[in-house]
């Protein structure tokens, strides 16, 4: 399985998961979590992943250094809702092995 | 009472297909939509990105796409109810559907094609604990009738085209606008907001940034909101107004569709992909991103062709018993309700001497 890292998501019900994403599909942190349907369908990923709905926000709960926000990932979470110091949109966040170990949390639907 | 053929629940890129769809086959459409425009998501949430993946077209902008369906589709005379959602629905004993919206516009059909992607396009509520109490009080979400805010004092909160925009609207009848955004940047048309920071040196618009509104205050209406500025310090001031018009954009919620007898999974209403999209309701179909089936992919050119069998399947429901045959509008023509006809141009024939 050297084509997966392991990253722990929590919830909206606050229940935590260590899921296997994998590195080799292009996908981003949002898309993983619909993989694996960590969050009802219809209330994440609602723009397809354009930072255009802040409704894959997320905390980045570990250590990790991520790339930098774009101007639009900014502008979306500054008129987003439960924004605090470490949110990021899901969507912006791509899965490859510099992020292996990642821990986050779903931001409340809003 | 508007009567239909098939009355069409969103105007997305789907619902505005069928109606070409159904057109061919002498079938009238009437769609309703929450959204005061046409185009659904493509144009609430991306006019202006480009799509790569519909059939023909190498690359169109979502906005571009909306116009060309219109285009494609206007020979068929759609109706339109816009800026109102669809609430209830009832069967009647001959076997129409009566769809009422929240404005209490009634619409008759024999078959109702619900095309409405992620569900209808809300506002957006900032989480201000005590903002329900003033709702319709003060607190206005979407902006109806401008004239309310003549002479009047407005806080504006919102970093997008529709707070901008509004800004810049209200600047003009209201006694005082305060625009508040949690950063200085915005994001909008770059006329807006030059036109913004204009008005903002004029004194016209009082810019408050980096800030957000925390509280409202009042007693039975708006008379002011809490401010904190930026997202650092705690500092707080009180701002008089009376008016609080939170901008915060749209976000669709499947609403009052989920209370229909529809099956429903996971947000979306399940189909018999095997046939027609018809759901467990006979004459009810669901069309695009609304339904779900095994291996459902949410993409428009499925909606397209969902839409394609749904207007088969209702052509059936309305002319029961009737033969049909399928025709290609290359073949055929296209001859429009409004008396217009379209036609392939006859092959010239001529002898060469």
């Amino acid at each position: 399985m050297d084509q997966d890292i392991k990253i722990t998501v929590i919830d909206r019900n606050g229940v935590s998961h260590v899921i296997d994403a994998p590195i080799d599909m292009a996908m981003n942190l949002m898309e993983v979590i619909r993989t694996y349907e960590l969050a009802t369908e219809g209330t994440i990923g609602t723009c397809g992943g354009m930072a255009m709905c802040a409704s894959c926000q997320c905390y980045i709960l570990s250590n990790h250094r991520l790339p930098e926000k774009q101007d639009d990932e900014e502008a979306m979470l500054s008129e987003a809702f439960y924004v605090k110091e470490n949110s990021r949109l899901g969507c912006q966040i791509q899965i490859n092995p510099e992020i292996e170990g990642l821990k986050i949390e779903i931001a409340p639907e809003s | 009472m508007i009567t239909t053929d098939i009355l069409i629940i969103g105007a997305g890129p789907t619902g505005l297909f069928a109606v070409f769809e159904a057109g061919l086959l002498k079938l009238k459409c009437h769609l309703i939509d929450a959204l005061p425009q046409i185009g659904g998501q493509c144009s609430e949430i991306y006019p202006k990105k480009p799509i790569y993946d519909i059939p023909g077209f190498p690359e169109i902008l979502a906005g571009e796409l909306t116009d060309n369906l219109m285009e494609q589709c206007q020979q068929f005379q759609p109706g339109f109810t816009l800026g109102e959602r669809a609430e209830t629905i009832e069967k009647h004993a001959d076997g129409t559907f009566i769809v009422t919206t929240n404005k209490g516009t009634k619409h008759q059909a024999s078959v109702v094609a619900i095309a409405g992607g992620l569900g209808s396009f809300e506002p957006r509520k900032p989480p201000i604990s005590n903002i329900s109490d003033f709702e319709d009080r003060g607190v206005e979400y979407i902006i109806k009738d401008p004239e309310i805010y003549r002479n009047k004092s407005i806080v504006i909160a919102g970093g997008g085209d529709s707070a901008l925009d509004w800004s810049i609207f209200l600047s003009k009848i209201a006694s005082k606008v305060t625009l508040i955004h949690r950063r200085n940047e915005f994001r909008g048309a770059l006329d807006s907001v030059e036109k913004v920071q204009e008005l903002k040196n004029k004194g016209l618009v009082n810019l408050v940034t980096p800030a957000e509104v925390t509280s409202i205050i009042g007693h039975k209406h708006v008379t002011g909101v809490t401010v904190k500025k930026s997202l650092d310090s705690d500092e707080e001031f009180n701002l008089m107004c009376d008016h609080f018009i939170p901008l915060f954009g749209l976000s669709p919620k499947l609403g009052p569709i989920a209370n229909w007898g529809l099956n429903i999974e996971k947000n979306a209403i399940k189909v018999n992909n095997s046939l027609d999209y018809q759901t467990n309701i006979p004459g009810v179909f669901a069309i695009g991103d609304v339904n779900t089936y095994p291996g459902k992919l949410k993409l428009i050119l499925c909606g397209f062709h969902e839409a394609t069998l749904m207007c088969q399947a209702a052509y059936r429901i309305i002319n029961p018993g009737k033969k049909y045959i399928l025709k290609y509008t290359t073949v055929s023509g296209i001859d429009g309700f409004d008396g217009t006809r379209k036609e392939a141009p006859k092959a010239v024939v001529k002898k060469i001497e």
